[in-house]
């Protein structure tokens, strides 16, 4: 079973996440919004799978390449 | 005047609000939060107090933190800056029981021109032209097309409970009507809950012109000129031009004279801004009036340069209750045009690029070249707050004089680090339909791809 991470590309703050783990997930589903400089930025699963884990939590801040959701096929 | 006054904001206008004070000889309080402990404004300020963790709603817009610091720091006024709390009439409030003076307009003027709905019914009702349209209860079809035959083609239909450019169309004659009046509803209805839909004038070639006004406490009201912030991305400004090009002296004093009109109609005290719509589509100089702002505004400064004065001391003037000069003391000469450098990458959708600026330098100042920033080198970028990183404001004869100046200007810019929007500001002023004539807020979203693609290819 195949497992990827699916990184932030910007640096901000995790303002909602909008999954939950055992959730399944296409390509393209919105898995969480991060904000930074006043503009929400959503974070999309790169490929279908189902949400293993949760890496972050909201208000935490990450930065750019920061692994924030993990996915398994 | 004032002896000490707190600036309730951070970065450049917290800094720009510094420097009249330096130069009038008022003391300032800065107030920040943890993320801005080095900040320029900090450490250009008298005094600076924490007042918050970095999330802004932790910090920048705690009303009773602000408050509790301008007591025990004996500030007289608050100056609120733009964005945060500026026009919020909590604030304003606040102030007023406190007995602290705010450098805004007291908590009912912002109630009134804040809510855009209530300012709008207040324009019209004083026959200040609004975008021509319908936003009645009865949604029986033929009463709506009727509004819209009414209202002339092509014209918008929008969800009444909308916003962010969601649920709205462009009908563009009677036979697309009923399909796209559908549409809308279901759209409507999915997006916010609500099937009810409005109708309005469609403006296909809107440019976006503002009024500078001012009022004092003895009725005294004083335009300064308009300005031309048609050049936006997601209706965020990103040039300014003072006093505009391609507006006739006509429509001008039409829309001064309309400005003057709102600002008395609310008895308006300090610097506000009155905006327009000015559709150049039309051969009839069509305005209409979409909003108020009761506070400075980012690109004041194109404005001071155009008349040689300075709005935040103007602020102080009318807060410490002197008098206006007459109208015909404020006279403009040349051109002046502002460009926001901003920390974000216009190839990839304006995604921001927050970091560490690791160089930051700009030409020799001069009373060609203003900028005004609240960063140095070796400064971090915060994802906190906006992206603003500096603002460039050239003053030239002619507009032609003052697009060069810009365009020089911003080539000889150094900032590293981080990414900036000044290749596309650059490109803007190179580009030859800006040059020849004024634009419409729809130049962005049409010349986007042309306008980022020589920069990104003379830099790969």
């Amino acid at each position: 079973m195949a497992e990827l991470n699916v990184e932030s590309e910007i640096t901000g703050a995790v303002w909602k996440i909008t999954t939950e783990i055992g959730a399944r997930a296409e390509k393209g589903d919105v898995l969480m919004i991060l904000e930074s400089m006043k503009m929400e930025i959503p974070v999309e699963a790169t490929q279908a799978g189902t949400v293993v884990r949760i890496l972050v939590s909201e208000g935490e801040t990450v930065s750019e390449g920061q692994p924030l959701v993990r996915l398994s096929d | 005047m004032f002896v000490r006054i707190l600036i309730a904001n951070r970065g450049e206008i917290a800094c720009r609000v510094i420097k009249t004070c330096k130069r009038l000889g008022i003391e300032t309080v800065a107030v920040f939060s943890e993320a801005d402990r080095n900040a320029l404004h900090v450490q250009l300020a008298d005094e600076a107090h924490c007042i918050g963790p970095a999330p802004a709603r932790e910090s920048y817009l705690v009303v009773d933190r602000i408050l509790e610091v301008a007591k025990s720091s004996r500030s007289e006024a608050i100056h609120p800056g733009y964005g945060f709390l500026s026009e919020n009439p909590v604030l304003s409030q606040a102030c007023l029981d406190a007995g602290i003076v705010f450098l805004g307009p007291p908590p009912e003027v912002i109630r009134v021109m804040g809510a855009k709905d209530a300012a709008k019914r207040m324009a019209e009702s004083i026959d200040v032209p609004v975008i021509p349209g319908y936003h009645g209860d009865d949604q029986d079809d033929a009463t709506l097309q009727n509004h819209a035959q009414r209202i002339g083609w092509p014209c918008l239909i929008k969800a009444a409970a909308g916003g962010g450019g969601r649920g709205m169309r462009r009908v563009n004659d009677a036979a697309e009507f009923a399909q796209s009046l559908a549409a809308v509803r279901r759209e409507a209805k999915s997006f916010f809950g609500d099937d009810k839909v409005i109708v309005e004038r469609f403006i296909t070639q809107p440019r976006h012109i503002e009024v500078q006004v001012m009022g004092d406490n003895f009725g005294r009201y004083i335009h300064l000129g308009e300005r031309d912030c048609s050049i936006q991305r997601r209706h965020q400004k990103v040039i300014e031009e003072a006093p505009g090009c391609g507006l006739s002296d006509a429509l001008r004093s039409r829309m001064r004279a309309a400005a003057l009109k709102l600002a008395s109609a609310i008895e308006y005290k300090g610097v506000g801004t009155i905006e327009f719509l000015v559709d150049a589509g039309r051969d009839d100089e069509a305005f209409y009036f979409i909003e108020m702002n009761t506070r400075i505004q980012v690109e004041h400064p194109i404005t001071e340069k155009v008349f040689g004065i300075d709005l935040v001391e103007y602020q102080f003037l009318i807060a410490a209750g002197e008098a206006l000069p007459p109208q015909d003391r404020f006279n403009a000469s040349g051109y002046a045009i502002e460009a926001r450098i901003c920390a974000e990458d216009p190839s990839r959708g304006y995604r921001p690029t927050p970091g560490l600026l690791r160089e930051f330098s700009v030409p020799q100042l001069s009373e060609h070249l203003r900028v005004d920033t609240g960063f140095r080198s070796g400064d971090e970028i915060s994802p906190w707050y906006d992206s603003l990183v500096a603002k460039v404001i050239v003053y030239g004869e002619s507009r032609e004089d003052a697009v060069r100046k810009m365009s020089d200007t911003l080539a000889r810019c150094r900032i590293n680090g981080i990414s900036s929007n000044i290749p596309l500001l650059i490109s803007i002023m190179e580009n030859a339909v800006y040059q020849r004539t004024a634009v419409d807020t729809n130049f962005l979203q049409t010349y986007g791809d042309e306008l980022l693609t020589p920069r990104q290819a003379a830099l790969g």
